[in-house]
């Protein structure tokens, strides 16, 4: 356990010590981009854990990275919290808020669940425009953020604003490698391939279920924050159903259930759309076709990365360095290696069932 | 009381939408437990479609056909091209990819027809009509409505009680694998079912875009509607999604009308979580329900 947590911080003391050095050598526009990939970072790493670890869906954790949001923003308007009094802040709030969520939702499954998370992420913003005296209307709410002072006057507001989100990412990610890792984790998966068998040897289903559904309003909550914090700036406009489908894309592109997963998933959310419109507009493409392109492209990679490589890009990573990789190190680059036993015993007890096994995890519905 | 007669006659006119889109979901889910979250996206297409049409033509109904048709057309061959290969795969794989087609149909849309709203000619005229003096708070165009999806509706009973393509349709939904061994090419059926689902869509949207305008994501909030309706009626019974459709359809008036039209996403949301919360598989939902 000991040895597991001190493998994950040195991981993370490496990565953090990357980014430090990326940061200090880009200019202002890509440390800002630093700061967005750690935001989708984290929210996609805690809906990966969702989907992939516990098998429920969650179409709205977009509707959660707008309660954590809103609530950075009110913190600090208010009550002129500081950066890390808040973020822990938000995050606790969207996890009682993820909490109540999830106990409607653990009675749900399949579509009934995308369906009503779906709606959540319809229905949520709409609370700011009711009442727009606390949450500021259509025009959101702004704060003001500026970096430390004895970073000197011309430090750039990005390169701070990179590393608090860099730090909160890398910490999340420790965190989250842990549990999944964990007892809780294994519980998780136990669910997600049977939710009878689970049940039989003792555990509590609909506990667990609502656990992986805090976890992963925590992350979006947190992430959320985040955003606020690099965008000083929170409107319902941030916050609609694409965003969740941006997320769900980059899980599933990433490889569910993983955490190396979450890191490719957010580059390509992050970067891929700003490529592909530079490119559309330098080859004389008019503004508005180029900004429909990357939206196009996000369908054709959803659909082309299901059919062909149902196991993302992390999928793809752990099958061709797999091999060249020390066991151990494999395994924390991607906790879920292993075929779940269970899914093969479950194909063989039940013939009528068509699964194939070498997909990866399914719903625990039926 | 007036108004409230105005808002749940306007109420019963949206609820027929998203009825008829509950109406498509439950066709594809009954025969391959898919869930289509590109419903509206088809839609939105086939009503672009529709518009161009009619600007070349300046006749309503040819578009309106056209629209129809380009719907059958596009459910069957997104059934055969994408859903195919994930029709047997675990369920998140469909519903990811379902979701790719959104994403994928509405930059396309914007590619091609840019992202301005548009409006959208009715068939019939919007001016309300009257019992006596009494405003009703609906028009002739709102009878076309509800009139347009209930013939729909009773054209796809009929169809599946009295037709051989009704039966297998009814056989692949019961039971692919014996419906398979007696004979039915299950493969063309599901294509069917996608095809009729591609056009009761087209006509939803038809039906609904003079009210939300025309763009690239005008289908969203309805086809989120629609799914509730559907998810209220159960997902596997039509008779629940049209159901579905009028409760959700004169609820949302109410909270629109008396509250707010701010909330009604809240209020959608609301009266999907009280019906799930009582039954969690909808109102009409004959299969039963997990024990754990």
């Amino acid at each position: 356990m000991t040895m597991t947590l001190l493998r994950h911080l040195a991981v993370a003391i490496v990565a953090g010590a990357l980014v430090w050095a990326a940061s200090v050598q880009l200019n202002a526009f890509r440390d800002y981009q630093i700061a967005e990939i750690a935001v989708y970072v984290v929210a996609i790493a805690g809906l990966s854990v969702l989907i992939g670890l516990s098998g429920q869906i969650s179409l709205g954790n977009g509707a959660f990275m707008a309660i954590g949001a809103y609530a950075t923003a009110l913190l600090v308007i208010h009550l002129n919290w500081p950066v890390w009094a808040v973020f822990p802040a938000s995050a606790a709030i969207t996890a009682v808020a993820g909490g109540v969520v999830g106990i409607a939702a653990a009675r749900l499954s399949g579509p009934y669940l995308a369906g009503a998370t779906l709606l959540l992420a319809v229905a949520l913003p709409s609370l700011a425009l009711q009442w727009p005296g606390v949450f500021g209307g259509d025009q959101g709410l702004s704060i003001v953020v500026t970096a430390p002072a004895r970073l000197g006057a011309t430090f750039p507001l990005t390169r701070w604003q990179a590393w608090v989100c860099s730090l909160a990412a890398l910490i999340t990610l420790v965190l989250l490698a842990n549990l999944v890792r964990s007892r809780v984790g294994r519980n998780w998966r136990a669910i997600r391939d049977d939710p009878v068998a689970a049940a039989l040897t003792g555990l509590n289903v609909g506990r667990l279920r609502v656990l992986a559904f805090v976890v992963s309003a925590t992350c979006a909550g947190l992430a959320g924050a985040m955003l606020t914090f690099t965008t000083t700036l929170v409107s319902p406009g941030s916050f609609t159903l694409s965003l969740s489908i941006a997320l769900l894309t980059g899980a599933v592109l990433g490889g569910l259930g993983t955490l190396a997963g979450a890191i490719w998933g957010a580059l390509v959310i992050v970067l891929v759309p700003t490529y592909v419109t530079d490119v559309a507009t330098s080859h004389g493409l008019s503004s508005g076709v180029a900004a429909n392109i990357p939206i196009a492209a996000y369908g054709v990679v959803l659909i082309v990365v299901m059919l062909l490589f149902p196991n993302g890009i992390q999928g793809g990573v752990r099958r061709l360095a797999g091999p060249l990789l020390p066991a151990n190190l494999t395994r924390l680059a991607s906790p879920d290696r292993q075929q779940p036993a269970s899914e093969q015993a479950e194909g063989l007890a039940s013939p009528d069932r068509r699964r194939p096994v070498s997909e990866h995890q399914e719903e625990g519905t039926k | 009381m007036n108004e409230f007669l105005q808002f749940t006659l306007g109420g019963v006119s949206f609820g027929m939408v998203y009825a008829a889109i509950g109406l498509s979901l439950v066709l594809i889910w009954r025969g391959t437990r898919i869930l289509n979250y590109s419903q509206g996206a088809m839609a939105m297409l086939t009503t672009y479609i529709a518009l161009t049409v009619i600007t070349r033509t300046g006749s309503y109904w040819v578009g309106f056909g056209v629209a129809l048709a380009s719907g059958l057309v596009l459910g069957a061959v997104i059934e055969r091209v994408v859903i195919r290969p994930v029709e047997n795969k675990p369920p998140l794989n469909p519903v990811v990819v379902t979701i790719g087609l959104l994403v994928l149909i509405e930059g396309i849309a914007g590619i091609i027809y840019g992202g301005q709203y548009r409006s959208f000619p009715t068939a019939f005229s919007v001016t309300g009509l009257h019992a006596g003096s009494v405003p009703l708070g609906i028009s002739r165009n709102d009878l076309f409505v509800a009139a347009a999806v209930l013939t729909a509706a009773l054209a796809l009973a009929a169809l599946f009680r009295y037709t051989s393509a009704g039966l297998r349709l009814r056989a692949a939904a019961f039971n692919a694998y014996a419906a398979r061994l007696l004979g039915v090419r299950v493969g063309r059926v599901l294509t069917l079912g996608w095809a009729l689902a591609g056009l009761i869509g087209a006509l939803a949207g038809l039906l609904v875009s003079p009210d939300t305008f025309l763009y690239p994501s005008s289908m969203d909030s309805i086809f989120v509607l629609g799914f509730t309706a559907a998810v209220i009626g159960g997902l596997d019974s039509p008779v629940g999604a049209i159901v579905g459709g009028l409760i959700l359809g004169v609820t949302l008036n109410y909270a629109g009308g008396y509250l707010g039209s701010n909330l009604v996403p809240l209020f959608g949301l609301a009266a999907l979580i009280a019906v799930l919360m009582i039954r969690p598989s909808g109102l009409f939902s004959a299969s039963h329900s997990r024990q754990v």
